[in-house]
């Protein structure tokens, strides 16, 4: 039984602006169904008292101090955009919200 | 047909901590573009970012001052979406384990109490700015904001009115300034709100389709485009029409809200937890902490003022509107001056200056012994309060003590015989051994009676004509 339908793909491939077409969206669609069906194996775990989990590390708390460390240039941060208008990084024109 | 709005905001507030959320880069507001970014704030590959101490307490320190509920553990999570501000791709914010639920703020609405619900307040980062005006074909980022922290504040629907939106914005503004957690400045953008409104006949308990109202850049503006919306939705509920569920843009310029051009589908951010950031245990210690170092909040204060000072509730509001306000009256009030007539200048004069130069009043420089002396230099007579008000505006405009500006000679010297009269005979009443050594021939119980004449008018009086008044009168006392 399949667990995704290739719509399913086509909106997760355009929520991650990936193109995918024809027999790419067949293909994804048969192996992520086989993804998931493996992970649902899972399900069949006894998971009654145990607490939901979001981390594995047993770790808490990690925080810093409201102290300044050096940023990097402005150039060296512009240059790594594909293009820039100094002292800006450039994108096509996207309208207010 | 009447309806009933159902108001709900959302406030998103800058923080001012001297560094972002997640990195060490400074988070000062203006500096030049793109000099404020790191490798963490970027997203680079390989960063890992690490949540600023003072934010968790500043955050904590809000909650509790609109009496939420403080969360025992909270999380971050993913906040999935493309945009050419948000450079990676997906902003850092809380999703179901927010920092604190369950608040509560109270305001004032046609004259009684009401208390409107605070659903949540949680932390996010900021995004970068985009600038639009400088060309046609692109759009220019500056990422200095992005991973500035902000808190998000959202009521519950408990708002019926644009006035009572308006009320709370001020309320918790007031409550912000107080806490000198944020600058709240909404040109700057430290403070932002949205606001979602809706309609349903009175007495029902179903909410009609909620519509969402951006680009909000005042509080005034906030306030006409919840009027402007109420009697849209009305106008089409009457016709017969649906409202549809959609978000809106509020154009300051035309004074109305245009449909947002909607964006493919709705929205999905997929939100999952922040992999990189670990849970945080909030220590009922440190709440207790920061429950401990509160400053008087504007609701305490307002009682104070009522009680201590016996000024009407109306006065109390407005003196702690702006946590400088109150300084400035209590100031005042150390250095002297009485309540009423210290609390009439703030809102009188004061206000009105500031209004007229746009100015808010942490930005001024009035110092409370200057106010104070400027009763003190009515009450003694020594200015008429006609007089007083320029000295006020003298006082404001010079930055520098009015009683300094009275000894200058910046007022006028009194020529006014009429004026000059009661002073001569007041004196003439009080010396009557001088008026009798005078006239007995001794000459300096004159210098005598002209020094006292001169210091009853504050010097102001022309000396001259005091002299040859001293003398009319003298020759005219029956020896
Ligand atoms: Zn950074």
């Amino acid at each position: 039984m399949a667990l995704v339908t290739p719509e399913v793909i086509a909106q997760v491939a355009r929520l991650a602006r990936l193109r995918l077409e024809g027999p790419d969206l067949t293909r994804f669609t048969e192996q992520l169904s086989e993804i998931l069906q493996y992970v649902q194996r899972l399900q069949a775990v006894d998971t009654e008292r145990v607490e939901p989990t979001t981390h594995v590390l047993p770790l808490s708390n990690v925080l810093r101090k409201d102290e300044p460390r050096p940023s990097l240039p402005s150039d060296t941060v512009i240059a790594l955009a594909p293009a820039q208008r100094p002292p800006f990084v450039a994108v096509p024109k996207v309208i207010e919200t | 047909m009447s309806y009933e709005p159902v108001i709900g905001l959302e406030v998103h507030l800058q923080l001012s901590t001297s560094t972002k959320l997640f990195c060490g880069c400074l988070a000062k507001y203006g500096a030049a573009p793109n000099s404020q970014t790191c490798p963490v704030c970027l997203g680079l590959p390989g960063v890992l970012p690490v949540l600023n101490e003072r934010v968790m307490e500043w955050g904590i320190r809000v909650a509790l001052a609109v009496d939420c509920q403080i969360a025992q553990t909270m999380k971050f999570d993913r906040k999935q979406y493309f945009y050419p501000d948000l450079p990676k791709n997906y902003q850092i914010s809380q999703y179901d384990r927010p920092l604190a639920q369950r608040g509560h703020l109270d305001i004032v609405a046609d004259h009684a109490p009401k208390r409107i619900g605070i659903t949540r307040i949680h932390l996010e980062e900021d995004a970068g700015k985009l600038l639009h005006e400088a060309s046609q074909t692109e759009s220019y980022v500056d990422f200095n904001r992005t991973g500035v922290p902000l808190l998000e504040i959202v009521s519950e629907p408990d708002l019926r009115s644009p006035e009572e939106a308006y009320q709370y914005l001020i309320e918790l503004k007031a409550i912000i300034e107080y806490l000198a957690v944020s600058t709240c400045n909404m040109e700057e953008g430290s403070l932002r709100c949205d606001t979602n409104v809706s309609l349903r006949r009175p007495g029902a308990s179903q909410f009609g389709a909620k519509v969402e109202v951006k680009n909000l850049n005042s509080f005034k503006a906030v306030k006409q485009a919840l009027a402007y919306e109420i009697q849209r939705q009305a106008v089409a509920l009457d016709q017969g029409q649906r409202i549809r569920q959609e978000t809106r843009l509020w154009d300051a310029r035309a004074l109305r809200t245009e449909p947002m051009r909607s964006k493919e589908g709705a929205a999905d951010y997929r939100y999952f937890p922040e992999p990189d950031l670990v849970p945080f245990v909030i220590d009922r210690a440190l709440i207790a902490r920061m429950k401990a170092t509160l400053p008087e909040l504007p609701a305490e204060r307002r009682r104070r003022y009522q009680d201590a000072y016996q000024l009407s509730a109306y006065d109390a509001q407005v003196l702690t509107q702006h946590a400088a306000l109150g300084e400035l009256f209590e100031g005042a009030l150390r250095c002297g001056a009485p309540p009423k007539p210290a609390a009439n200048w703030i809102m009188g004069d004061y206000l009105a200056h500031l209004n007229a130069k746009n100015r808010e009043p942490e930005s001024e420089k009035l110092r409370p012994e200057w106010l104070a002396h400027l009763i003190q230099l009515v009450d003694d007579g020594t200015i008429s309060g006609k007089m007083a008000k320029d000295l006020f505006v003298q006082t404001l405009e010079r930055g520098e003590d009015p009683r300094r500006l009275v000894e200058e000679g910046g007022l006028k010297q009194i020529v006014d015989a009429a004026a000059l009269e009661p002073i001569a005979d007041e004196v003439l009443r009080k010396n009557q051994r001088s008026v009798e050594d005078y006239l007995k021939g001794k000459t300096t119980a004159f210098t005598h009676l002209m020094g006292q004449a001169m210091k009853l008018s504050k010097g102001k009086a022309n000396p001259q004509q005091m002299a040859a008044l001293l003398k009319r009168k003298l020759e005219q006392v029956p020896s």
